[in-house]
């Protein structure tokens, strides 16, 4: 028994590499387990990755890694990665136990949840402790992002989250921290579902990778006009991305949508073209570094999160814009 | 085949309030709609109704009103409905929800598929379909967005970030699907005179004899503690560019703001 609590995440691989997601957790939990005075596990589930790539989890913020191998584990396999994870869980309880809002997260820790008779909390974007108790406070968008809720878990362990991809930073990997590796082979029996194949996506629209981001709305007015979006996508090495609106109208592909029914973005730089502003689309990039808003309605609540705002027609400030960035060079630097 | 189908009635509007004590949605005069997500769920049951000639059941747990958007899956043509209300499962979290939905389905008899929506639009957890496959010991396939099934095994593929994933298996199963599953149809007129005539069966805490520990507020491990307005709060440098040559000007601020930020 440790006397220390615990604080656990679940670090996601896909195709044998650790996402980035696992990098998010471990910056949220750094920050929990350092106000708890807690242990911070990071539990992985693979068929066996080396031993460097486990190391980047104590770099990452980790003071011990649980690595959780059966060949079954290459990719996800819910069956055998829940008794797995529950095994674990009831072995040295944790006091909390947070995924990432994935596809893998959202579907392993409900099945885990249900079973060890505990609570979780959705796609949180806030996460608190109270360090005396333990208590987590999680924050998540309700009711289509109009609104935050706290949510609590007081009598059940562990308290359980999904945290949402993209919602913070990992920390910068600190090579030389110390942390533990233990390795736990698994023995995998009676999964009644079977990979079978797998179809990758072509074009995932590069909107979640990109440090910078060119997204358009409705305020385009013409699918024609998406060129002059890419055009000044194209000075800034941005990639393109749109609200549901421009998306809901066949402008551009679901992959490229940006808001709480697409993706969640943090670029360094959010160039937003014509974009509104409606809630459900700041919730999905509001933490981006630097934002900014050209929009020909003064109202326009992009204005609102935004640190440079030009009113003023787009397409007459997209094409100055453009000439700017391309000849204007920058001769107050000197 | 005996298909169930767990839907849920949830506001239409955006503008739903929550009532700031309780942490809970205010439902009085706001319209009242089958889950949005859930049509794909219905049509899906209905597709596999058509083609082994399964037996569908639509399953909804709220109060009393929510018999309307049972049926809508009726006028669909889904073949019959049931619907799970008592006071006490009220302020159900997504655990008790699951638990309460377990135990319906048990009570009405064998079930070898469950297909359920992504999410609600309300509450947008997600969480009920894999909770149910949990409580009930089933395997679950999420963001399914092709199942087929020939009579002794199905094949799925299931949505993933970055494409499709194959999987297999053997019923009993809970899916989960998503939009690309099918595209749902409208009711028939036929099948709306059918749906308003259908008696719904109610199932109370009379017939499934829960735990009242837990089941409703009491028996959810989760309580929401506050709710608040997102605050945004960042200075906006804020330029007009009413022409030309104005907008020139503000590009030329603009640039030199993002060289100062180092983002250019």
């Amino acid at each position: 028994m440790t006397t220390v609590p615990d604080i656990w995440i679940l670090a996601e691989q896909r195709h044998g590499r650790l996402l980035d997601i696992a990098f998010e957790l471990l910056a949220r939990g750094r920050e929990l387990a350092d106000r708890r005075q807690a242990r911070l596990t990071a539990v992985l589930f693979s068929a066996g990755l080396p031993a460097a790539e486990l190391q980047r989890l104590i770099a990452g913020g980790a003071d011990r890694v649980l690595a959780a191998e059966a060949p079954e584990f290459a990719e996800f396999a819910l069956e055998g990665q829940a008794a797995a994870l529950l095994d674990l869980i009831r072995s040295e309880p944790p006091e909390v136990l947070l995924a990432g809002a994935t596809s893998t997260g959202r579907t392993l820790l409900p099945y885990v949840a249900m079973t060890a008779h505990t609570g979780l909390t959705a796609d949180c974007t806030g996460l608190e402790i109270e360090p005396a108790t333990g208590l987590l406070l999680q924050t998540r968008p309700a009711i289509g992002g109009n609104i935050m809720a706290t949510i609590v878990c007081r009598a059940h362990r562990p308290q359980m989250a999904t945290v949402r991809p993209k919602s913070c930073r990992p920390l910068p990997p600190q090579p030389a921290r110390p942390g533990e590796i233990v390795r736990l082979p698994m023995a995998v029996t009676g999964s009644r579902l079977r990979r079978t194949g797998f179809q990758p996506l072509t074009d995932d629209g590069g909107i979640q990778e990109a440090e910078r981001l060119v997204v358009v709305g409705r305020g385009i007015k013409k699918p024609e006009h998406l060129r002059l979006a890419r055009e000044l996508a194209g000075v800034l090495g941005a990639a393109l991305g749109a609200t549901r609106d421009v998306v809901d109208r066949g402008w551009l592909e679901y992959p490229h949508q940006v808001g709480l029914s697409g993706k969640t973005v943090t670029p360094k730089l959010y160039v937003g073209l014509g974009v509104s502003g409606a809630i459900q689309h700041l919730a999905g990039m509001q933490t981006a570094d630097t934002i900014v808003a050209i929009n020909s309605d003064p109202e326009a609540n992009l204005f609102k999160v935004a640190d440079f705002g030009i009113v003023g027609d787009l397409f007459t400030v997209v094409p100055a814009l453009i000439r700017e960035l391309r000849e204007g060079g920058t001769p107050w630097a000197k | 085949m005996r298909i169930f189908i767990p839907i849920k009635q949830v506001p239409e509007t955006k503008a739903v309030r929550m009532d700031e004590t309780t942490g809970t949605v205010i439902r009085q005069g706001v319209t009242a709609i089958l889950n949005p997500l859930d049509l794909y769920a219905v049509e899906a049951a209905l597709l596999l109704q058509a083609r082994h000639q399964a037996e569908t059941i639509a399953i909804s747990m709220g109060p009393p009103a929510a018999e309307t958007a049972l049926r809508e899956a009726l006028a669909m043509g889904i073949g019959r409905a049931v619907l799970i209300s008592d006071r006490a499962y009220a302020g159900s979290d997504s655990w008790a929800t699951a638990w309460i939905l377990a135990a319906a389905i048990r009570h009405c008899g064998p079930a070898d598929l469950i297909i359920c929506g992504e999410r609600a639009t309300d509450g947008d957890t997600g969480q009920v379909g894999p909770e149910l496959a949990a409580a009930l010991g089933w395997p679950v396939l999420t963001y399914v967005n092709r199942f087929d099934w020939d009579g002794a095994e199905f094949r799925a593929g299931r949505r993933v970030e970055d494409g499709v994933e194959e999987l297999a298996g053997t019923l009993p199963a809970v899916i989960t699907v998503v939009k690309e599953i099918a595209a749902p149809r409208l009711p028939t007129l036929a099948g709306k005179v059918r749906a308003r005539q259908a008696i719904i069966p109610q199932l109370t805490q009379a017939e499934l004899q829960l735990d009242p520990a837990a089941v409703g507020l009491a028996g959810s491990p989760t309580r929401v503690q506050k709710i608040f307005r997102p605050h945004i709060a960042r200075t906006c440098q804020r330029v007009m560019a009413g022409d030309a040559e104005q907008a020139a000007t503000a590009c030329r601020d603009l640039h030199r703001f993002l060289h100062d930020r180092k983002v250019v």
